[in-house]
């Protein structure tokens, strides 16, 4: 566990001088490690430390969620934490909950419910979206309007997002039959 | 034949990158760039005495900081000079607009006036805080009656801050006025509000200095002006300048704007330091140096008959432009065109102001103009309804030009300065259509019902045309590869609309491919160079018809082509699955793949497939390899240019119950019927009239934009600036009527703003029933309607004539 | 360039990334405190940050020193005791909103929780930090005063405990001092047939409230009124306690004397307008809902 102290950091960054700190973030289940100056937001240090671009930021005082990322499988706004803050802990950003060969339900029901058209607030959605479908599964429409009503979407109206949380719970009923459908 | 896309809801083929964090918007190019950031006025008026930026030198990663005076003293271009005035106007007698960085005098709270590029945009920042611009601040004009007043100026030179003025008249309004039995007035005002993309806007520049080449990246609606105006400002050959428009996170019109300072100082500064610099706007910035639209004020008087048809129609109206006017006058010109609606005004007179007032510049939002028009027409026609005792709906009716009198000539200029030639429509129609799916008649009786148990429940209407589709052009190049694969570009671009899908169902549905096989680019100048760009409802029209124009030309030369092969006449010949095949005797046939590759002489073979057309295995050898009239390349360009717009048109209802106390307003019902013609695809139009609601929601209940009477805008951020969560946008009903357009060959129309033209317009006449007295400034907030409610109860509000009515029917 | 006529510098306020600090991330509540005495005063305490990270983001403050108190697993905690519950430094919102000890003390800590911003912030956001930031639209800073609940506040060698009364201060200034640290809170249950609600008009679900309170109204055997208290928020520089006992107790819980109680806190508030509502429309909102609120939360209390 790294405990960082302040003034005692060793290392500074060559072009500006300013103390360095490691971080070290397991990332969509890989460990990764960077050298960052305290100030870092976690939304950076994904973005253009790590080159995960698929968070985004649109506000980054915390209101549009557009940056909303897993922090340990919470949902939570990566530009209001410093990544050092976070530190050996676990994040899961939108790459992480699938790819286009495989995608994650949410992934599968925002593309088949056109859930999206400019796609910048999607991956907030998505990740906030995954979060409360894993602890509550069969949301009716009114509960999964109120679960995604902390994101701001500028294009589609939230009709056809209400729509695709609806359908994410769906698909992953689909994936995985319970025992009274064997 | 394959079985036809168009029409039907395929699901984007954009999306699965979209959604796995896979697709590239500005920001996320250019991770090793120099990041920009800015100095900007906290003043609304105000000359810039001195900048000083010594305290600002000795922040390490700091690489340069420039001025006005940088920009006078380079040597090459004209990025000195005051940006282009884009679309000029013979009544626009006073254009101003501004410089990249401000020279001598700054109008508005956010301009830019130093520009700072760092090794990162933290240490760019850290940069910008030490630098110290005195002003010498001067009285600033914020709002329109500030600015009507002409106490202060907003510019020096323009005494009276009057930045155009235009007069329309169709007929003797004066004389239908003194023929009018009744006659009414309204003053009507609407407040700001602004597109808010929740991607800002961004450039990143890249240039090349040993080719002499500069290609830049920019969040914008339009990369084919972006790429002449960097080309024109740094004094480049054109053909050294290209542009590209990565993926967009939305647009809204603010991104039609251009060249922002921006556009022209990234790619200047990459220039001058032979370095990447990018540039990504915060939304702070966004708030304050982008653009805002809707701020109006109209004075309308109507005369009418005794059934409620409009006699005379006389608008007069006075628009903010903020500081500058770099997109002209055409927010204005729309709202005194489109105000008409679907209606016959009888004799109309238009007349407008274009004001300049010390906040941030006003250029197209969604709508554009629209929203304030059918706000205007349609109080008043619910003044109308209410002075007579007419049901809303039939006063509408009453008014509407009928489908028999299509095309229906105005009169009137429009703002593509062509005739305001309606080409289409069915109203009656239409607003039979929204009567069954609201249940006109059973809503009215339920609501009736609440009201008479205490609760306050309101319906309200409203109807709207909208010109979309304008011209002057676009085109589009395809092309089959050998490998089969259809490659489609379009020089406009994309901002969530889907075009990527709904093209390539047009493409694929003229070549008989399948939709998988066809990849569309939009906005990037490298594939298609002649553009106009994406605003006013166009794509769709514009490129949809250039690319079904092109296609069909590919599909004819591979029609011929394999005629050649398969020795049989082109007119017998179908394609179907990528395969090219005679009519009836299907084992005819020859893939589009191999037409691709015989449609381009060789002379080297490359793979096993192009050995096909190869010297030796080509037969023929009575002619040349390229005929004379023929080009090698199973390829088409073509170009789509309509001699006008082709006009949508919608009508919203919706119910609203106000809480008596709180004042708070619900949504009970929003239904929509929209007719845009043909759809390509109804899963994206409906998603663009649910975005257009919601924001129209917005911009009726939440959103303006709160300047105080120093120009600073008080609310410059999401927690202020009260974009609609979900919790508050209500689901919305929708049905589509599909008149065709005459004037293009897929017969559609533009569906892109339809959404939110009507949304002040209904959100008022929904409130107004509820309350029973007279809304005439939109948005309304809780507070506000408490407020009215006060003024109401003191009589300084009217009441509705049919809540005296009711009243009396109590008693 | 010109004479200087107006010469003027104002706060550059469009920026989005934060100014540098010197960063400390304690292990230990005493290490957290020895570095606190150590950095003086040009520094901010960093727990959930769902408040702080927005105002240095902007640049509205830029403090030489943040002082990040995450690694006090030791302060993260929620537990009821004797008397009420207690929140630790470190409790996120989300802990002491579904704790359920917590919920059987003191429901009122659930009922106002699920208005504070929306769930995603509540991940983050720290209770004690909230009553820190001293935000007098922040909906626990109503639930201490209510309560008349209290804040540990720590320096190296020393522990006081402030009272919600002494607490807030003015907007955005709590009774904290440099060097201090704010440990935890405590929020006292309320007694036997105590009703409580959390109430308020919000511009949109998950804003801060326009108007808002939390009620507590407690009955007697008989059904009779013996206390009812509110407390409210945006409509004063701190959270605002109007204690209706002496207006209602010995009466039916009735909404007559609900009524009458909204009249009364109409008139004792001084609400302010702001770009969101005027102030009378505040005050009407205080009327209004105070009536509402007192009707539910008797109706709990039976």
């Amino acid at each position: 566990m790294p405990a960082t102290v302040s003034g005692m950091t060793a290392v500074h960054d060559t072009t500006t001088g300013e103390p360095l700190h490691d971080v070290r973030l397991r990332v969509n289940d890989v460990w990764q490690e960077a050298r960052v100056p305290a100030r870092r937001l976690l939304s950076d240090f994904l973005r253009h430390d790590l080159r995960l671009t698929g968070t985004h930021v649109g506000c980054e005082h915390g209101v549009c969620g557009a940056c909303t990322v897993l922090l340990d499988g919470a949902p939570v706004r990566s530009c209001l934490l410093l990544a050092v803050t976070v530190s050996g802990q676990s994040v899961t950003t939108v790459e992480g909950l699938g790819s286009p060969e495989a995608m994650h339900p949410v992934q599968q029901a925002f593309r088949e419910c056109h859930g999206l058209q400019c796609g910048f607030c999607t991956p907030g959605f998505l990740t906030t979206a995954a979060a409360y479908l894993a602890q509550h599964p069969s949301p009716t429409e009114a509960e999964a309007r109120e679960a995604i009503s902390g994101n701001l979407c500028r294009c589609t109206g939230y009709q056809n997002i209400v729509r695709s949380v609806l359908r994410a719970a769906e698909i992953a009923r689909e994936r995985t039959p319970s025992a009274s459908d064997r | 034949m394959t079985s036809r896309l168009f029409g039907e809801p395929v699901q984007r083929v954009e999306d699965a990158q979209l959604v796995t964090g896979r697709g590239h918007y500005l920001d996320d190019l250019g991770h090793d760039a120099l990041a920009a950031a800015f100095v900007r006025s906290p003043h609304a008026h105000a000359r810039v005495l001195d900048i000083d930026v010594t305290a600002a030198l000795d922040v390490e990663g700091l690489v340069a900081i420039y001025t006005y005076d940088d920009l006078a003293a380079s040597p090459r271009g004209t990025v000195a000079e005051a940006l282009p005035l884009l679309i000029p106007h013979p009544a626009l007698h006073a254009p101003r607009t501004g410089y990249a960085l401000a020279r001598e005098e700054v109008n508005h709270v956010g301009e830019a006036v130093v520009m700072v590029v760092a090794s990162d945009r933290y240490v760019a920042e850290d940069a910008a805080e030490r630098i110290v611009v005195t002003y010498g601040v001067l009285p600033p004009v914020v709002g329109i009656e500030a600015a009507r007043s002409a106490e202060r100026r907003t510019h020096d030179d323009v005494p009276d801050n009057v930045a155009a003025h235009l007069l329309q008249e169709v007929g003797d309004v004066q004389a239908a006025f003194a023929g009018s039995p009744r006659t009414l007035e309204l003053d009507l005002a609407i407040q700001r509000s602004a597109s808010m993309p929740l991607e800002g806007k961004g450039v990143y520049a890249r240039w090349d200095a040993e080719d002499g080449s500069m290609r830049v990246y920019s969040s914008t609606q339009t990369s084919t002006s972006v790429r002449a105006a960097v080309a024109a400002k740094l004094d480049l050959p054109l053909n050294k300048v290209d542009c590209i428009a990565p993926m967009v996170g939305g647009g809204f019109g603010v991104k039609i704007v251009h060249p922002w300072p921006e556009e022209v100082l990234v790619p200047w500064a990459a220039r001058e330091l032979g370095r990447e610099v990018k540039w990504v706007e915060d939304r702070r910035e966004h708030f304050v140096s982008s653009a805002h639209e809707r701020g109006q004020l109209h004075t309308i008087k109507v005369g009418f008959d005794d059934d409620g048809r409009l006699l005379a129609l006389d608008v007069r109206f006075w628009h903010d432009n903020g500081a500058y006017t770099p997109y002209g006058i055409i927010v204005p010109i729309i709202t005194s065109t489109q105000l008409l609606g679907p209606y016959k005004p009888g004799a109309y007179r238009v007349e407008f102001w274009s004001l300049y007032t010390n906040t941030v510049i006003v250029t197209p939002y969604r709508g554009a103009g629209r929203p304030q028009g059918c706000f205007a027409m349609e109080r008043v026609m619910d003044a109308i309804a209410d002075a007579l005792g007419l049901d809303r709906a039939e006063v509408r009716e009453r008014n509407f030009i009928t489908p028999e009198e299509m095309p229906y000539d105005h009169h009137m200029t429009f703002q593509d300065g062509r005739p305001l030639i309606y080409d289409s429509g069915d109203f009656p129609a239409t607003l039979a259509k929204l009567r069954t799916l609201i249940g006109w008649d059973d809503t009215l009786a339920q609501v009736a019902s609440w009201r008479a148990a205490g609760r306050r429940v309101g319906v309200g209407l409203a109807c709207y045309v909208e010109g979309t589709g304008v011209g002057p052009y676009e085109g589009a190049h395809v092309v089959v590869e050998t490998s089969g694969k259809v490659k489609v570009a379009t020089g406009l671009t994309t901002q969530g609309q889907g075009h990527f899908t709904s093209f390539a169902q047009i493409a694929a549905d003229e070549l008989g491919v399948a939709l998988e096989d066809v990849e569309v680019v939009t906005g990037d100048t490298r594939r298609f160079g002649y553009a106009v760009g994406t605003f006013a409802s166009r794509a769709a029209v514009m490129s949809g018809n250039a690319i079904a124009f092109a296609a069909r030309s590919v599909r004819e030369k591979a029609l011929r082509i394999a005629g050649d092969a398969l020795e049989a006449d082109p007119g017998d010949l179908e394609i179907v699955d990528g395969v090219v095949r005679v009519k009836g005797s299907p084992a005819a046939s020859i893939p589009l793949a191999t037409v691709a590759v015989l449609s381009n002489p060789l002379r080297y073979a490359f793979d096993e497939a192009s050995k096909a057309a190869t010297q030796f295995a080509v037969g023929d050898t009575s002619g040349p390899p390229v005929r004379e009239d023929d080009e090698p390349g199973l390829e088409g360009t073509d170009y789509y240019s309509p001699v006008g717009a082709t006009f949508a048109n919608g009508m919203h209802a919706v119910v609203v119950e106000t809480d008596p106390e709180t004042a708070e307003i619900k949504v009970l019902r929003y239904c929509v019927v929209h007719d845009c013609g043909p759809l390509i695809n109804p899963l994206i139009v409906e998603g663009q009239v649910h975005g257009g609601v919601a924001q129209g929601v917005g911009g009726a209940l939440y959103e303006r934009m709160e300047y105080d009477e120093n120009g600073q805008l008080l609310n410059a951020s999401f927690m202020d600036f009260l974009m609609p969560y979900a919790s508050e946008i209500p689901h919305i009903e929708i049905d589509h009527l599909e008149t065709r357009s005459p004037l293009n060959p897929l017969g559609i129309k533009g569906a892109g703003e339809a959404g939110v033209i009507p949304s002040a317009a209904v959100f008022a006449s929904a409130i107004e029933d509820a309350e029973g007295f007279v809304i005439t400034a939109m948005p309304i907030s809780p507070s506000e309607l408490f407020d009215l409610r006060r003024r109401h109860a003191a009589g300084e509000v009217p009441s509705l004539r049919r809540e005296d009515r009711r009243t009396e029917e109590m008693r | 360039m010109g004479k200087r006529d107006f010469p003027t510098r104002m706060r550059q306020d469009h920026r989005v990334k934060p100014s540098p600090f010197g960063y400390a991330a304690p292990a230990t509540v005493e290490e957290a405190l020895a570095v606190l005495a150590q950095v003086g005063d040009d520094a901010k305490v960093l727990a959930g940050g769902q408040s702080l990270l927005p105002i240095l983001n902007m640049r509205l403050a830029a403090p030489a020193h943040l002082v990040d108190v995450n690694r006090l697993r030791e302060l993260a905690y929620v537990r009821a005791e004797e008397g009420g519950v207690r929140v630790g430094a470190l409790a996120r919102h989300v802990d002491v909103e579904r704790s359920v000890p917590a919920y059987d003390a003191l429901p009122l800590l659930r009922q106002a929780l699920q208005l504070v911003a929306h769930p995603v912030i509540r991940n983050r956001g720290t209770t004690v930090g909230s009553l820190a930031h001293a935000d007098p639209s922040g909906e626990m800073t109503a639930v201490l005063a209510l309560t008349g609940g209290s804040v540990v506040a720590a320096r190296r060698g020393s522990t006081r405990t402030v009272a919600a009364a002494d607490f807030f201060l003015g907007p955005l200034e709590s009774a904290l001092e440099p060097g201090e640290l704010a440990v935890s809170a405590f929020f006292p249950s309320f007694p036997a047939r105590t009703g409580t609600t959390f109430l308020e008009v919000a511009r949109r679900h998950g804003d801060y409230a326009v108007c808002g309170l939390a009620a507590a109204v407690t009955l007697a055997a008989d059904g009779t009124v013996t206390a009812a208290r509110a407390s409210y928020i945006s409509v004063g520089g701190t959270p605002v306690v109007i204690d209706f006992t002496e207006l209602l107790a010995g009466s039916a819980p009735d909404e007559s004397g609900w009524h009458a109680a909204g009249e009364l806190a109409r008139q004792q508030v001084e609400p302010e307008a702001d770009i969101h509502a005027s102030a009378d429309y505040r005050r009407h909102l205080v009327g209004v809902l105070t009536r509402r609120a007192l009707g539910e939360a008797a109706g709990r209390a039976a």
